[in-house]
């Protein structure tokens, strides 16, 4: 066992949980962020091309693009927040000069406002390092852990390449894990298990938003590319090769699912300008990866394709956040990134890559700043540390659980179209599933992390589906067959709690963006 | 997912494992690298970008392993190309790979077609 001690512990090195790490040093306090792999290439920005919400502080120009959000917000989303968040990320962005090299466009205007994936966490994690923090990379988190008063007081887990345990005393707790797409195709998004909110739900967190968990993203079949931006030119054609009317646009995702559900759809890009076919290689350098290695030319060829669904990732839902500090429920437990639920800026539609990745840096800032700030305050606890007795510590050999979990999580006939009746059965096989991952057997697995996946995707699964049910009603991407309008007696922020017991509360909006 | 390790490319150094982001490889007694974990690829092609030497080639297929050939997939040139389109290492200063992430304003604009103004 690897005992550390630390003043701000960060669990998740990607968008969020570099710039948590930052800000807490910044405070001056001593700040160590685990990562299950390696922060730099963990997580899902890590091998995207994050744009930001990024506009200029011009008279008006902030107004309209909230209102903009509002607009698709159904109600749900707060002003507020919308505001702090294109404040911070229009401050912060330039701050990483040196660190990221920010290129010119031909006018020689430096372009902040999108960074290439790998590059920009290779330069946070420079930037956290050079501010002082420990990074500890292949240390997956497994379990808070709770003084003898209950109080949250660091986590534990498994180094898992170095071989044994590891356990972190903190003062507090930033949970920058991600979200979760359950084990999809979506490209890096196989770190992003939902860990984070299993860990917090043991100590007594609430999530919000969960309803909001039905994105989904098109790419090459096969493929984990889920880079949409050239699709946007695509010609899409049935098995018989007859064109489908598949229009860029809001109703992209769902006309393009309706036609999966009828079988194979084939994509075509002719319609990219030959001057963009030259660039992309340039713009988006991973994207042209599976057509080149597998003989096809995008351009010219029809190719199969397929939506890989993003769960709470490109989601809404995660843990509520009740101050400006983006602390939880539980005291001393912040959330950031994906995380956190993104309900209080999206509302009940995907922020979309902007939205969401001004969310990651600024709530990460956020975060960071606030629980170096609790953890400098508090006397650092010195006596024996617990677990909260969560489900799937004792490694199990329930690897088929997965397969379970998808079947219900991943289809589009379940979860982007959504119904009642088959929620409800999909919520039976899930605690089914549940009941399983609490008996796991013990085994002899070398791999703890493996079983404790499988509890957090159990879990949030169950969250996702307990809130769909619970919002008997169409708003956003939440769309349901026999509820097909949006209901006023519905506007109103879901939260789900519990582990074992599943349980929620609809809170009116007023409550939104309140301070304890 | 990953697929081939070219141990005559390979210097050893150990990048690979440290940046993969679910442990796929692992290093052997030899301290040369080794797909330890094929199942655990999310085929997300980091192992690659941060290989200086070009040893590593990650198949497209994220669902299945394909057995390509190695001599085959070095004769068509698929070594090193994410890295060398990400202007990474010895391409920084290649003009031919500048960063031009920044397009795809311009790009998504297009696609709606909006006129462009001031973008390329």
């Amino acid at each position: 066992m690897t005992e550390l001690t630390c003043d701000v512990l960060v669990i998740g090195g990607g968008l969020a949980g570099t710039w948590a790490a930052v800000a807490a040093a910044r405070e001056g306090v001593r700040v160590i962020l685990v990562d299950k792999g390696y922060c730099g290439t963990s997580g899902v920005t890590a091998t995207a091309g994050p744009g930001h919400w990024w506009v200029p502080p011009t008279p008006g120009a902030r107004e309209a693009a909230i209102d903009k959000r509002l607009g698709t917000a159904y109600g749900l989303a707060d002003a507020r927040w919308m505001s702090r968040i294109i404040d911070t990320t229009w401050t912060s962005l330039p701050t990483l000069s040196g660190y990221y090299d920010f290129p010119q466009d031909e006018r020689g205007i430096t372009q902040y406002r999108g960074l290439r994936g790998p590059e920009y966490l290779r330069g946070m994690r420079r930037l956290a390092l050079d501010n002082g923090v420990t990074i500890l990379d292949h240390h997956p988190a497994l379990e808070l852990l709770r003084d003898d008063q209950g109080t949250v007081a660091g986590a534990r887990g498994w180094r898992r390449q170095a071989g044994g345990d590891w356990q972190v005393r903190a003062g507090a707790v930033v949970l920058a894990s991600g979200g979760c797409a359950f084990l999809s195709r979506l490209l890096g998004s196989h770190t992003n298990t939902g860990d984070g909110y299993l860990m917090a739900a043991e100590a007594g967190a609430e999530l919000s938003g969960m309803e909001f968990s039905s994105y989904y993203c098109i790419a090459a079949a096969g493929s984990s590319m889920t880079r949409s931006m050239v699709y946007s030119f695509g010609e899409y054609f049935d098995a018989a090769d007859r064109p489908l009317n598949i229009a860029t646009g809001p109703t992209f995702t769902e006309s393009l699912a309706k036609a999966l559900l009828n079988g194979p759809v084939y994509c075509r890009l002719n319609r990219v300008p030959a001057q963009i076919r030259a660039q992309l290689p340039s713009i988006q350098p991973n994207l042209m990866l599976p057509f080149d290695r597998r003989g096809i030319d995008p351009y010219r060829d029809r190719f199969p394709v397929t939506l890989h669904p993003e769960g709470t990732i490109r989601g809404v839902g995660g843990l509520r956040v009740i101050d400006d500090d983006c602390q939880t429920t539980v005291p001393g437990v912040f959330a950031a990134g994906d995380a956190a639920s993104r309900e209080l800026i999206a509302g009940a539609t995907s922020g979309g890559g902007a939205q969401n990745s001004a969310w990651a840096l600024s709530s990460g800032q956020w975060a960071g700043r606030g629980a170096a700030r609790l953890a400098r305050k508090k006397p650092l606890h010195r006596g024996a540390l617990q677990g909260f007795g969560g489900a799937g510590l004792t490694p199990g050999c329930s690897s088929p659980l997965i397969r379970r979990i998808q079947s219900e999580v991943h289809p589009l006939d379940k979860n982007l179209f959504r119904s009642g009746t088959q929620l409800e059965r999909s919520l039976r096989e899930l605690d089914n599933v549940w009941d399983h991952v609490r008996e796991a057997p013990r085994a002899a697995d070398a791999n703890p992390l493996r079983t404790r996946e499988i509890a957090a995707m159990a879990a949030t699964a169950r969250w996702c589906y307990s809130a769909a049910v619970q919002r008997n009603e169409s708003r956003g991407m939440h769309q349901r067959s026999d509820a097909p309008q949006q209901n006023p007696s519905f506007d109103a922020h879901l939260r789900v709690y519990g582990v074992d017991q599943v349980q929620s509360r609809f809170d009116p909006l007023s409550l939104q963006g309140q301070t304890p | 997912m990953i697929e081939l390790i070219y141990h005559d490319l390979c210097s050893g150094c150990g990048k690979c494992v440290e940046v993969c982001p679910t442990n796929v490889l692992a290093l052997n007694a030899q301290a040369r690298p080794l797909i330890a974990d094929q199942g655990a690829c999310q085929t997300c092609f980091m192992c690659e970008l941060y290989c200086v030497s070009d040893a590593l080639y990650v198949d497209p297929d994220c669902e299945q392993p394909r057995h390509p050939d190695p001599v085959a997939v070095r004769e068509a040139g698929l070594l090193g190309q994410y890295r060398r389109d990400s202007g990474w290492d010895e391409w920084a200063d290649d003009p031919r790979h500048r960063n031009e992430h920044w397009r795809m304003d311009g790009v998504f604009a297009l696609a709606r077609g909006v006129p462009l103004v001031g973008k390329g």
